[in-house]
């Protein structure tokens, strides 16, 4: 034997380590542009996916975020102050995140942060924004944990961060809404449970095996799969001899689009359900048999608001490539809710900008409220969104339709 | 053991692809002892040139009569890189340090995977690739996906004609004499650095109708499905005994049905329930590599090598 082990050893390390090592920040826009005298530039951050798997929730993520800052410097929201925008990519990887959120944090003239979608992204970023003190507001996670600590099961909860806000609700809203429906709306009595190990696909599935086994409805088997998985053929075969009549998916479209193809064709008629990582548009180009799966998603449908009307009929008329996806409507009030800060820490400071304004905002957001895109937008004492409307999706043919909308209590 | 059929048709089938990939390795290994890690991405751009070849020609066209102009185009694709690497990447370092191509081979993996990502159109998520419309097909009590049938084809095809390249042509003998002592065969008259092009291109060769398989299979491309996939495949060559063809193949059988079994039954053992399941398919297919390479460290079909070096 020469050194064959030796090889093999070295090259399954370097290998693994190239996996995190590959996946720096590409985009690089450095955006330090004073004009000298009256007018005052602050820079609203922005980390999502904008590559990747999840590019498509990201980058109506990011066009969304660039139409409300668009708008504020349009209507001049903020007299005096123009809003400029920094978007960073993710790539839906935490190392990433937290580089990039050491990046925004290190740019004097960031006021705030929008993002990130990844739960298990956030996790990365909080400690990151709370120590320098900057806003981090997410339309997209919705780990509870996030917010309330991870003793909120046992209702221990206490806030984690007083930077942090999210305009999206929280999974255990989400999962027990998705728990409630199918149970009395899909009438489903048994369910498979697939999960991919990820901190929002862990916690989606919990909470919605909580309250489904709650209702009287039966866990018939569960599962774990890698969120890179792309065959599930060995577990459609161990989930078909259950015979369940729903299949409850926590993750994102990435793997369940050849998750929910695969479960039909291995036989299996019960509709696949997932929560909103699942509730995309490209779940329907990837996955053929996409036909009766359902999905739900926080807030009502944007196109059924009135308060979004404008916002869809902006986007629009911006000409964005890329469709808004799932969060384009929490994105811009995540932004707005940025923007609105800003304003009141201006207005209280005499019209301009105070020395501190990342601390001033933090508190603003507190208090925060108006009649956004998705609804009234204001935080509660955790950091989470008082809205709790969440609406249930079912893929007809070519598209999602809304199904049904509710606001859950707890 | 209920569904034992089916478990064993989805680990056969998805242990044909990983042979038809673990080939390129065990070739170009064979020949130059070179462990190629740009292979996984040489299969996936052998995926996008499929792809390619199905979005060139006229919408509409059945997928029947596409196929071959599809395996073409990927073939086509992946031979290129393939042929491209080993002649700009590999050549010039062929009498260099062995770690050198090695890190060679891992800067052009990642090289290749940004090539793509970068300039092919809307490859920065996975693209829809061509799918059999129709249902799935029972075959000796498991389902078989229309799609995985082209793989089942196709493999068992592949591996015939390579046999009897190797084992009849002038070019395939010239080739195991390579593998067995370079210089002596160099000093035989055979055109070495000829038939190391050729291992080249017959692995990627391979390698893009493992590609076409995949996309028919999961119905999707994207510029990192190489990284995993080729990993395994790799694991498929070491496991068959690499450096040997047959075991590739062998090797790639054994990897997914050790993955099927493993997903479906381990959790039924009693006291095992929490080993088993998908998370824990990849962890018992590498404690069987092991197993296998502690007992039989030349592979399961590998032969013993005597110390050259």
């Amino acid at each position: 034997m020469r050194h064959h082990s030796l090889l093999l050893l070295t090259t399954a390390i370097t290998t693994g380590a190239l996996t995190l090592s590959a996946c720096g920040s590409r985009d690089d826009k450095g955006s330090d542009s004073d004009d000298g005298g009256k007018k005052t530039t602050v820079t609203i951050g922005l980390d999502a996916p904008l590559t990747g798997d999840l590019s498509a929730l990201g980058q109506g993520i990011k066009n969304s975020a660039h139409l409300a800052i668009t708008n504020a410097n349009k209507n001049k929201e903020v007299p005096g102050v123009t809003f400029e925008f920094s978007p960073l990519d993710d790539q839906a990887q935490p190392t990433s995140g937290q580089q990039n959120t050491t990046k925004l944090a290190g740019d004097k003239n960031v006021v705030g942060i929008v993002g990130p979608l990844n739960s298990s992204v956030a996790q990365s970023m909080q400690q990151v924004a709370q120590a320098n003190n900057v806003a981090l507001i997410s339309p997209a996670n919705t780990t509870p944990d996030l917010t309330q600590g991870k003793d909120w099961k046992e209702n221990n909860r206490k806030r984690q961060f007083s930077t942090y806000f999210r305009t999206a609700t929280t999974d255990e809203v989400q999962g027990a809404f998705g728990g409630q429906y199918a149970y009395e709306h899909i009438k489903a009595k048994t369910v498979y449970v697939i999960d991919d190990q990820k901190t929002y696909g862990v916690g989606l599935a919990a909470a919605f095996s909580a309250k489904f086994t709650a209702l009287g409805g039966k866990i018939v088997g569960t599962e774990h799969v890698n969120p890179e998985d792309r065959d599930f053929k060995a577990i459609v075969s161990k989930a078909k001899s259950t015979n369940p009549d729903l299949i409850f998916y926590g993750g994102e479209y990435p793997a369940a689009a050849p998750l929910s193809q695969q479960l039909k064709d291995g036989g299996l008629k019960a509709p696949l359900m997932g929560g909103d990582g699942m509730y995309s548009g490209d779940y329907i180009t990837l996955n053929k048999k996409s036909a009766g799966d359902y999905a739900t998603s926080v807030g009502k449908p944007v196109e059924q608001l009135d308060s979004a009307k404008k916002f869809i009929a902006d986007y629009k008329a911006a000409g964005y490539k890329d469709r808004y996806e799932a969060y384009g409507g929490s994105t811009y009030d995540a932004t707005w809710a940025i923007i609105q800060a800003v304003k009141a820490v201006v207005s209280e400071n005499g019209g301009k900008l105070p020395t501190d304004a990342r601390a001033k905002v933090v508190q603003a957001l507190n208090k925060v409220s108006f009649d956004g895109v998705t609804g009234r937008v204001s935080f509660d004492q955790y950091g989470d969104t008082t809205n709790t409307m969440i609406t249930a999706y079912q893929v007809d043919a070519t598209a999602w339709k809304a199904r049904h909308s509710a606001e859950y209590k707890r | 053991m209920h569904e034992l059929p089916q478990q064993l048709a989805n680990g056969l089938i998805l242990g044909a692809m990983y042979g038809l990939i673990a080939i390129g390795y065990t070739m170009v290994y064979g020949i130059v002892q070179l462990i190629n890690f740009a292979h996984g991405e040489i299969f996936m751009v052998g995926g996008f040139g499929a792809l390619t070849a199905h979005l060139i020609l006229p919408a509409g066209t059945g997928l029947l009569l596409a196929l071959p102009l599809m395996i073409l185009g990927g073939i086509l694709a992946a031979v290129a890189v393939g042929v491209a690497a080993e002649r700009f990447a590999y050549r010039p370092l062929r009498n260099a340090p062995r770690l050198a191509p090695l890190i060679t081979a891992i800067g052009l993996s990642i090289a290749l995977q940004q090539a793509i990502w970068k300039w092919y159109p809307d490859a920065k998520k996975a693209r829809v690739f061509p799918q059999f419309k129709g249902d799935s097909i029972e075959i000796l009590g498991a389902t078989v996906q229309r799609g995985e049938i082209f793989l089942l084809v196709a493999a068992p095809l592949c591996m015939l004609a390579l046999g009897l390249f190797v084992a009849r042509t002038r070019t395939g003998r010239g080739m195991q004499a390579t593998a067995q002592d370079p210089d002596t065969a160099r000093l035989m008259g055979i055109n070495t650095d000829r038939i190391i092009v050729i291992a080249f291109a017959i692995g990627a060769a391979f390698a893009a109708i493992a590609a076409v398989a995949h996309g028919l299979k999961y119905g999707q491309v994207d510029f990192r499905m190489g990284f995993i996939t080729g990993l395994k495949a790799f694991t498929a060559a070491v496991l068959g005994g690499i450096g040997n063809i047959y075991g590739a193949m062998l090797g790639g059988v054994v990897l997914g049905v050790a993955e099927a079994l493993a997903t479906g039954y381990i959790e039924e053992i009693p006291g095992m329930t929490q080993f088993g399941g998908g998370s824990w398919k990849d962890v018992w297919a590498f404690v069987l590599l092991i197993l296998v390479l502690l007992l039989r460290p030349q592979g399961l079909l590998g032969e013993r090598v005597a110390d050259r070096a």
